[in-house]
C-alpha cells in the first residue's frame, strides 16, 4: 500500500484538475455538439495570466483577476470563433476551434518568446505537508475536495436555477429550446463562464504542481480532459468528474509500473476502449435516428 | 396462384414504450400494386424501414420471394417492456443492414426526399448501380472496367429517358423543382435492378396532373420492369385507382386489409381515416 | 459523351511534364534560392497528404484526425528498409544487433546500380503504404461506425499511441526507440547523369500518387464515397455497404498518408517520432480547409501556399526589421496601411453583403453597415492597426515594431482563421481546376 500510496495520491489530484477542465469540455459539448479544441489553450492562458500577473500584483489579488481574464477570454473565443459558425456544419466548427487552438498557442509563443516561465508559488497551496507517512504539496490533497464542492455546486446550479435549466434544454434539443424563448446566446455565454472559471481554478492547482509554463503545456492536459469528458459520457458532468479521476490515476499508476513512455497512451487506450465497447461513455445515453 | 414476394409476419417495432408498428401482418404477390395508407403517425414508414433493414423489429419476421430476411425477438431491455402480441414465437435474430436488402432486389424511396446533393441527376441514377459493378476497386481504378461501366451509364440514360429527365440530366440533383426531384428518386431506385419497389409517398408535392402522369407510369414500370409495388400514399384518388390491394394501418395496428372498393366503404377505416368520402 | 475527356486528359499530362522540366531546372541551375526549392519539395509531399486527407474528409466525410500517425508508420517502414547495412550499426547505437540486417535499396542497387536503387525506392515507398493501410484496416473495425466527432478524436488518440509504441523501449531494436532513424536512403542520392534530381523526385513520386488517387474519386468508388458523404442513409439505401466502403476509404487514405510519410522522411534524411504529433495533422488538415474541402487541386495549391507562407515568405515577420531611411519607412506605411484597408474592406463589404440580404434584414431600413461581431472585430483591430502605422511612422523608430520571432506564425494563424471564418469554401469550394474554365453545367 505504501508503494502505491503516492501514486495513488498523484493520481486523483492530476485527476481532480482534468475534471475540471473536462467540465468545460462536457457543458460545451452539451450545448453545442462541438469539441472546443481550443479549451486547452485556455487553460494554458490562465496558467500564463497568472505569471504575468503575480509579478506585478499581490498574489491573492492575482488568483482573482486571473479567474476573470479567462472567463473573459473564454468568452472572446466563443464569439469570434464559433458563434458566427453556428449555423455551418459541425466539421466546419471543429476546423474553427482547431485553428482557433493554433492560434493561441502561436499568439503565447510570440508574446512569451518560447521560453519557459516560472509559476509563481502561492502560499499556503504549495506547502509541504505529510499524510501517511507520504510527504507532498498541499495542492495534492486540496484538489480532491476542492473539484468535489465545485462539482457539486455547479451540479446544483444546473439542477435548481433558472439558467441551469435553461442550459439543460438547450443539451436536449438546441432548435427548440430557442423555440421556446430561451435566450440562447446568454445560456452559451454562461456556459463559457462557467468552463472557464473552472478551468482556471484547474489551472492554478495543476501548475502549483507542474510548475512550468509553456505555450504547448496545455495541449496534452487538454486533450486528456476531453478523453475523461468522453470516457464519463459526454454531456454528462458527473461522468466528466468520474473521468477525470479515472484517466488522473491510471496515468500515474502506468508511470508507478515504469511504463512512463506509455503514461500518455493509456490515457488514449482506455479512449478507444469506451469508443468501442460504450460510445456513449459510462453516463452516457444512446439517441435513435429517426429516417 | 401467384408467387408471393414480400411476407411481413407478426411485425411489432416498438420504440421505448411507444409502439409504432403493432403485429402487422401483411403480403404482397408477383406483379401486384399494393397500397398502405393511414392517418400520419399510423406507423407506414415505421413499416418500411423495418422492411428495408433500417431498423431490426422488436419481434417478428419479414420473408422476401419466400426467404427469411429479417428476424427478431425481445431482447434485454425489451423483454420487460415489450407490449405486443406474439413474444414467444420467435427464437433467432437475424439483422441485415438496408444495403443487403438493396441487393437481395428491395428498393425504397424516401417520404423526405433523399438525393445526394453534390450530383447531379445523372450521377444520382449511376451511383445506385454500384451495388451492381463486379469490378474491384484496382480494376475500377485502372479503367479495366470499361465495358461495364458504360452498359451501366446507358442504363441509366434509358431511366432518364423513361423517367422524362432526359432535360435535366447534368443539373445539381437538389436544384431541381420537387416533383422532378421525386422522379430522380423513382429513377434511382429503378438503377438497383429491384424486384420489390418501396415508394414512400411518391405523390407528395405534386399537382393533380402530375399525380395522373404519376399513376400511369406506376402501372406502366410494373409491367416494363416486371416489379411488384407496395406503396404508402396520402392522395386517395392515386390510391384507389391504382392498387390491386390497399391495407389499412391505424396507430401501428392494421385495421382493414381489402380491394379498394370494399376499404373505401369500410366504416373503421372511414371514422380513423378517409371521413366522408370526396373524392381528391 | 467522352468527347472533353481526352484532350483534357492530354492537357493535364503536358502541363506536369512541362512543370517537371522547370523544377528540373531549378535544381540544376546555379542561383536559384535555396528556399525555393525545399519550398517546392515540402509543398509536393505536403500536396500529397493534403489529397489523401482530403480522400477520407473531404470526399467520404469521415472526420479523421489520425493523418500524422499514419504518417510515421510510412516514415518508419521506409527507413527501416533502407538504411545500409553498413550503417545500421552506427544509427542503432543504443541497441546492439539493431536494424534489420538488409536494406533493400542497397541489394537492388548493387545488382542494378541505379536503376535498382530507384526500383528499391518504389517498393519501399508502396511497403510504406502497405503497412499504414494494414494499420488503417485494423484501426478502422472497431473506430468508423463512431459518429464523426467520436470517430476525430478516436483517431487522434490510435496516433498518440503508434506515436508511444513505436518509442518503446523494447522495440528499439526496430526502431531506434526514441532516437532518430538516419543515414537512409533519401532524393539525394539519386542524379541522372550529372542532373541532380532532388527536387524532381518528389514531384514525380507525389504526381503519380495524386494521379491515382484522381482516378479513385473519378471511379464508381469514388462516387459511391461522395453518397456516404451526401446521405449515408440514401447511400445504404441504394446498396452501399457502409462499413465496407469507410473502410475502403479510410484505408486508401492511411495507404498514401503513409506514403507522404515515407516521403518526408526523404526530403528530411531523418525519421523521430516526435514531429508526427497531432500539430502535424492539424497543418494538414487547415491546408485542406485552405484549398477546399472536397477539392484535389484545392488542396494542391494550398499546400504550396502554405509551406510558402510558413517557411518562406512570411519569413520576414520573424525578423527584426530596422528600415533604412524616412522613405522606406514611408513606402512601408503605406504598403502596410493598403494591406490593412484591402483586407478590412473585403471581410467587412462581403459580410454587410451577406446580413443585409437575410430574409429578416430586408426591408428594415436605412442602415449603413450591418455586421456580425466579427465584422465589427476585423473593422475595430483594423482601425487600430491603422492608427499603430500612423505613429509609427510619425516616431523617430526606424525599427518596424512587431516583427520578432514567432510573429509570423501569429499573422499565419490569422490569416488561417479569417479563411475558416469568411471564407470557408477555402479557395477551390469542391470544384477542381478544369471546372474553372469550363462555362455552364458541372462534369459528366
Amino acid at each position: 500500500m505504501a508503494r502505491i500510496l503516492p501514486y495513488l495520491l498523484g493520481g486523483i489530484s492530476v485527476g481532480g484538475q482534468y475534471a475540471l477542465i473536462a467540465i468545460g469540455y462536457t457543458m460545451v459539448y452539451g450545448i453545442l455538439r462541438l469539441i472546443n479544441f481550443a479549451h486547452g489553450d485556455i487553460f494554458t492562458a490562465a496558467g500564463f495570466f497568472m505569471v504575468y500577473a503575480a509579478a506585478s500584483l499581490p498574489i491573492y489579488v492575482s488568483v482573482a483577476v486571473v479567474i476573470l481574464l479567462t472567463i473573459f477570454m473564454g468568452v472572446l473565443v466563443e464569439r469570434v470563433a464559433y458563434k458566427p459558425l453556428r449555423s455551418a456544419p459541425r466539421m466546419s466548427v471543429m476546423i474553427s476551434a482547431i485553428g482557433m487552438s493554433y492560434l493561441l498557442q502561436n499568439v503565447m509563443w510570440y508574446i512569451t518568446g518560447g521560453l519557459a516561465k516560472r509559476y509563481p508559488i502561492i502560499p499556503w497551496i504549495s506547502n509541504s505537508v505529510t499524510i501517511l507517512g507520504y510527504t507532498t504539496k498541499r495542492v495534492t490533497i486540496i484538489t480532491p475536495f476542492l473539484t468535489l464542492i465545485l462539482v457539486v455546486a455547479l451540479v446544483i446550479l444546473i439542477q435548481k436555477t433558472k439558467i441551469g435549466m435553461a442550459m439543460r434544454a438547450a443539451s436536449r434539443d438546441f432548435e427548440t429550446a430557442q423555440l421556446m424563448g430561451i435566450k440562447i446566446d446568454n445560456v452559451i455565454s454562461f456556459t463559457f463562464v462557467v468552463g472557464s472559471a473552472l478551468a482556471a481554478v484547474g489551472s492554478l492547482l495543476y501548475f502549483s504542481n507542474y510548475a512550468t509554463v509553456t505555450p504547448v503545456v496545455g495541449a496534452m492536459p487538454g486533450l486528456k480532459a476531453f478523453v475523461a469528458a468522453v470516457f464519463g459520457g459526454i454531456g454528462s458532468i458527473p461522468g466528466a468528474v468520474l473521468g477525470g479521476f479515472i484517466i488522473g490515476i491510471s496515468e500515474t499508476l502506468t508511470k508507478g509500473a515504469g511504463l512512463t513512455t506509455f503514461s500518455d497512451a493509456v490515457t488514449f487506450a482506455l479512449l478507444i476502449i469506451i469508443l468501442v465497447v460504450k460510445p456513449t461513455g459510462l453516463f452516457g445515453e444512446k439517441p435513435t435516428q429517426k429516417v | 396462384m401467384s408467387d408471393n414476394v414480400l411476407k411481413v409476419e407478426n411485425v411489432t417495432m416498438q420504440f421505448g414504450g411507444v409502439v409504432a408498428v403493432d403485429n402487422v401482418n401483411l403480403e404482397v404477390n408477383a406483379g401486384e400494386i399494393v397500397s398502405l395508407i393511414g392517418p400520419n403517425g399510423a406507423g407506414k414508414t415505421t413499416a418500411f424501414n423495418v422492411i428495408t433493414g433500417v431498423y431490426p423489429p422488436t419481434n417478428g419476421v419479414v420473408y422476401f420471394e419466400g426467404k427469411k430476411i429479417v428476424e427478431n425477438y425481445p431482447r434485454g431491455k425489451m423483454k420487460k417492456l415489450y407490449k405486443s402480441e406474439n413474444s414467444g414465437a420467435y427464437t433467432h435474430a437475424i439483422e441485415p443492414t438496408p444495403d443487403k436488402i438493396t441487393r437481395m432486389g428491395v428498393a425504397r424511396t424516401f417520404q423526405n426526399i433523399r438525393l445526394w446533393s453534390s450530383q447531379t441527376v445523372f450521377e444520382n441514377i449511376l451511383i445506385a448501380k454500384h451495388c451492381r459493378v463486379t469490378a474491384g476497386l484496382l480494376s475500377a481504378t485502372f479503367r479495366m472496367n470499361k465495358l461495364e461501366e458504360r452498359r451501366q451509364r446507358e442504363e441509366c440514360d434509358e431511366l432518364l429517358g423513361i423517367l422524362e429527365l432526359d432535360g435535366v440530366r447534368n443539373e445539381l440533383a437538389t436544384s431541381l423543382p420537387y416533383g422532378q426531384q421525386r422522379r430522380v428518386e423513382i429513377a434511382r431506385a429503378l438503377a438497383t435492378q429491384p424486384k420489390l419497389l418501396l415508394l414512400d409517398e411518391p405523390a407528395a408535392g405534386m399537382n393533380p396532373q402530375e399525380t395522373q402522369e404519376l399513376t400511369a407510369f406506376i402501372s406502366r414500370i410494373r409491367t416494363d420492369f416486371r416489379l411488384t409495388v407496395f406503396i404508402i400514399e396520402h392522395h386517395m384518388a392515386l390510391v384507389m385507382d391504382i392498387s390491386d390491394r390497399i391495407y389499412v394501418l391505424d396507430f401501428g395496428k392494421l385495421i382493414a386489409s381489402d380491394t379498394p372498393a370494399k376499404v373505401q366503404n369500410d366504416q373503421r377505416v372511414v371514422d380513423a381515416y378517409l371521413g366522408v368520402s370526396e373524392d381528391a | 459523351m467522352k468527347r472533353n475527356r481526352i484532350p483534357q486528359f492530354f492537357i493535364i499530362v503536358g502541363a506536369f511534364l512541362l512543370l517537371l522540366a522547370v523544377v528540373l531546372m531549378l535544381d540544376n541551375v546555379p542561383g536559384v534560392p535555396v528556399m525555393l526549392l525545399i519550398v517546392l519539395r515540402k509543398g509536393a509531399i505536403y500536396a500529397l497528404v493534403a489529397v489523401s486527407m482530403n480522400i477520407l474528409n473531404g470526399f467520404t466525410g469521415l472526420f479523421s484526425l489520425g493523418q500524422a500517425g499514419f504518417m510515421l508508420l510510412g516514415a518508419y517502414t521506409y527507413a527501416i528498409l533502407t538504411v545500409p547495412v553498413e550503417n545500421q550499426a552506427l544509427v542503432y547505437q543504443r541497441y546492439p544487433n539493431g536494424g534489420i540486417g538488409f536494406s533493400v535499396t542497397e541489394s537492388l542497387g548493387r545488382v542494378l546500380g541505379q536503376p535498382g536503387l530507384l526500383l528499391g525506392v518504389i517498393i519501399c515507398l508502396i511497403l510504406a503504404g502497405i503497412v499504414a493501410g494494414v494499420f488503417a484496416y485494423l484501426i478502422g473495425l472497431p473506430v468508423l461506425r463512431l459518429k464523426s466527432d467520436y470517430l476525430a478524436i478516436a483517431t487522434l488518440g490510435f496516433a498518440e499511441i503508434i506515436r508511444a509504441v513505436v518509442q518503446y523501449e523494447k522495440l528499439g531494436p526496430i526502431t531506434n526507440g526514441s532516437n532518430l532513424l538516419s543515414n537512409f536512403t533519401n532524393f539525394s542520392n539519386f542524379h541522372l547523369g550529372s542532373l541532380k534530381l532532388d527536387t524532381v523526385m518528389p514531384f514525380v513520386f507525389a504526381g503519380v500518387c495524386i494521379w491515382v488517387i484522381t482516378l479513385i474519386i473519378n471511379s464508381t468508388y469514388g462516387r459511391a464515397f461522395k453518397a456516404i458523404r451526401d446521405d449515408e442513409v440514401a447511400a445504404e439505401a441504394m446498396g452501399i455497404n457502409l462499413a465496407n466502403h469507410k473502410r475502403m476509404s479510410f484505408i486508401i487514405s492511411s495507404f498514401f498518408a503513409g506514403i507522404s510519410g515515407a516521403m518526408l522522411a526523404m526530403y528530411q534524411a531523418s525519421v523521430q517520432a516526435t514531429i508526427f504529433k497531432a500539430a502535424m495533422t492539424y497543418e494538414i488538415l487547415l491546408i485542406v480547409v485552405l484549398g477546399g474541402i472536397g477539392s484535389i487541386s484545392g488542396s494542391i495549391i494550398a499546400a504550396f501556399l502554405f509551406v510558402g507562407s510558413s517557411e518562406w515568405w512570411l519569413r520576414f515577420l520573424d525578423n527584426t526589421t530596422v528600415l533604412p531611411n524616412f522613405n522606406a519607412k514611408l513606402l512601408f506605411a503605406i504598403i502596410f496601411a493598403a494591406i490593412v484597408v484591402g483586407i478590412v474592406f473585403l471581410v467587412v463589404y462581403r459580410q454587410n453583403k451577406a446580413q443585409k440580404s437575410r430574409p429578416e434584414a430586408v426591408g428594415r431600413g436605412r442602415k449603413i453597415l450591418s455586421l456580425k461581431l466579427s465584422g465589427v472585430i476585423t473593422l475595430v483591430v483594423g482601425t487600430l492597426l491603422l492608427l499603430g502605422d500612423l505613429r509609427f511612422l510619425i516616431s523617430p523608430d526606424l525599427q518596424v515594431p512587431l516583427l520578432r520571432s514567432g510573429f509570423r506564425m501569429v499573422v499565419f494563424s490569422i490569416i488561417v482563421m479569417i479563411v475558416v471564418l469568411f471564407f470557408s469554401r477555402g479557395l477551390m469550394g469542391d470544384r477542381e481546376l478544369p471546372d474553372l474554365f469550363r462555362t455552364g453545367h458541372k462534369r459528366l
